[in-house]
């Protein structure tokens, strides 16, 4: 399914396509066209992939086919081992965590997880969390810690859910807790954002030493839509609310609020997954041989330094 | 000190010199109230118990020893996204300021509450809807500082729309830095006491607000995650009686007493004295 902002691409793609269908079967040489066609739409790709509109880059975030947390735990790591349940309650499918094996390395993970198709979508609620996710989350950084191994967290969540089963079971009160539970880790922990940041429901897995984005995800307080909805009164506003947020990992950069980009293929993750993934893959080795060095209090101080230092205000 | 800066705020024009203004009318049940008796009572309606809001200072002083409260808020905010709705922050942040006299949605300083020494923070709902951006997150940060430093007990008065969406991912950091920032209490075993009135939702309630040693709320006062509104519209059905408000929190186990505001800095006194490791014995009030 193409995006709008896409459509020009892929007609001349389809025209490149036509062209060469015609040689094929005519036997007339239309080599010449067909290499002035492909320039152009490298040329028209460069245009349209570089210089995406924050809003583009949103809709990027969100496209079918974007690799998902469990996509980088089956492709990047080894002998992922899938733990369930938050021991009070339920086992919430809108968050995935276990143990897994990072290039030989142990490690525990923990991330939103959006279905691939609308059916799984329904079943893990839109990657939403309930309260027994971030609980199932919080079990899970106590075995980090108790085993001394570092923690990795994927964010991909439009937000936590609002329902009214989420209120009752304090869905604040476990946002904070894991937020809190996160920030006290004596391990290296190490966030990637790999689609949707989207408010406390993101940031409750990402209290890390290092966060990583990937280069069209985008991170805020609030998604465009909703945004847009309280400060135009008209969700149809979304794109103006994503160019205001200052959503984009080049700007969360200039913030501070993301330690590093990593690349995706051009016209999105979704484009080439594989190579997204790797290209994951290489960040987190990266980010972890530079926290390998510090002792437990080192890495609760680096974080805990990190986060008091963001903030922009007039003394 | 705090009367002092009471009488240098700026009064609505023409307030006690008409007669209806000595009067006003309870949000809930309508009865006609004299303001003077009206403020007295805390703000709370005699009528039907209608908790109203609170002016910070009057806030200040329902809780803080007579005398005793030295402000230390200071900070200012910036604009730092160059943030523009229909109407640019910078601008808006102006209004606020005009409006309340505040540089910010944070009212905050040393004190006594009961004799115990205490660092009291309170947001103020009338400046940009008490939410939470860059000077807010950084006061409250410095707040608990300060208690740590110092050996006091930490008392916040959340009143807030959540995290400050004209600073966007900046004001969500200050959930995260909040948070953080109160393991230094943790460290020092120092109490700490959160009040929750109307409202508290968003990032305050789920960060600083929810982790207090003991959480009280006012009667009514709407508590929660997402808004009300947010939510009716993703369930597309009408909320159950009562949803979200202090006493479905208490009936949910997320706090530890709805008390009445005439009563608050009593349970307050005994909660701190309770638990403040430097206060002897000391039953009652
Ligand atoms: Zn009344």
């Amino acid at each position: 399914m193409p995006l709008e902002f896409e459509k020009p691409i892929l007609e001349l793609e389809k025209r490149i396509q036509e062209l060469k269908e015609t040689a094929r079967t005519t036997g007339v040489d239309l080599e010449a066209e067909i290499r002035l066609l492909e320039e152009r739409l490298a040329r028209l790709k460069r245009e349209i992939y570089g210089n995406l509109t924050p809003w583009q880059r949103v809709q990027l975030a969100r496209a079918p086919g974007r690799p998902t947390t469990l996509d980088v735990l089956e492709k990047a790591f080894q002998d992922f081992l899938e733990l369930h349940g938050d021991r009070a309650f339920a086992d919430d499918p809108a968050i995935v965590g276990g143990l897994a094996y990072l290039e030989g390395q142990k490690v525990v993970v923990v991330g939103h997880q959006k279905g691939r198709d609308t059916k799984e979508n329904l079943q893990r609620n839109f990657g939403m969390p309930h309260p027994e996710g971030y609980r199932k989350a919080m079990r899970l950084m106590d075995l980090a810690d108790r085993f001394g191994y570092p923690f990795l967290s994927f964010i991909d969540t439009p937000g936590a859910y609002p329902g009214v089963s989420a209120e009752e079971r304090g869905q604040a009160w476990v946002i904070a807790q894991s937020i809190q539970r996160m920030g006290r880790l004596r391990v290296p922990a190490v966030a990637v954002i790999l689609g949707e940041g989207g408010s406390g429901g993101a940031l409750a897995i990402g209290v890390a030493n290092r966060v990583l984005i990937l280069e069209n995800a985008w991170y805020s307080v609030i998604s465009p839509e909703s945004c847009a909805a309280i400060l135009w009164r008209d969700a149809k506003e979304a794109p103006k609310a994503a160019e205001a947020l200052k959503l984009t990992a080049q700007d969360l950069l200039r913030f501070k609020v993301v330690d590093a980009i990593i690349p995706e293929p051009e016209g999105g993750a979704h484009k080439d997954p594989e190579r997204a993934i790797q290209n994951i893959k290489e960040a987190l080795l990266k980010t972890l041989e530079e926290l390998k060095g510090l002792s437990p209090e080192a890495l609760y101080q680096d974080r805990y330094r990190r986060f008091r230092a963001l903030g922009v205000y007039q003394d | 000190m705090a009367l002092e800066r009471l009488f240098r705020r700026k009064r609505p024009s023409g307030e006690n010199r008409d007669i209806p203004e000595l009067w006003t009318k309870c949000e809930a049940c309508g009865a006609q109230l004299y303001k003077k008796e009206f403020k007295e009572n805390l703000y709370v309606c005699p009528k039907c118990g209608h908790h109203h809001r609170m002016p910070v200072w009057e806030r200040v002083e329902s809780l803080a020893d007579p005398g005793t409260f030295q402000e230390t808020t200071r900070l200012a905010p910036l604009d730092p996204l160059g943030f523009v709705d229909t109407k640019p922050y910078a601008e808006r942040l102006q209004a606020y300021q005009k409006e309340t006299g505040r540089k910010d949605a944070i009212l905050g300083g040393t004190c006594q509450i009961g004799g115990v020494p205490a660092v009291l923070l309170v947001m103020d709902y009338a400046f940009a809807g008490g939410s939470m951006g860059s000077v807010v997150g950084e006061e409250i940060a410095r707040g608990v500082e300060k208690a740590a430093e110092e050996g006091r007990a930490l008392v916040i008065v959340a009143a807030s729309g959540g995290a400050r969406m004209q600073e966007a991912a900046l004001s969500l950091m200050q959930m995260a830095k909040t948070v953080m920032s109160l393991d230094l209490l943790w460290q020092k075993r120092l109490p700490y006491v959160s009040i929750l009135t109307d409202p508290t939702t968003g990032g305050v309630t789920a960060s600083f607000a929810a982790l207090a040693d003991v959480i009280f709320a006012e009667p009514g006062a709407l508590i929660g995650f997402a808004g009300p509104r947010v939510i009716r519209q993703t369930i597309r059905q009408e909320l159950p009686e009562g949803f979200q408000r202090a006493e479905f929190l208490l009936k949910h186990g997320m706090v530890d007493r709805v008390t009445d505001r005439r009563r608050l800095k009593g349970e307050v006194v005994r909660a701190l004295r309770h638990l403040h490791p430097g206060v002897p014995y000391a039953p009652g009030v």
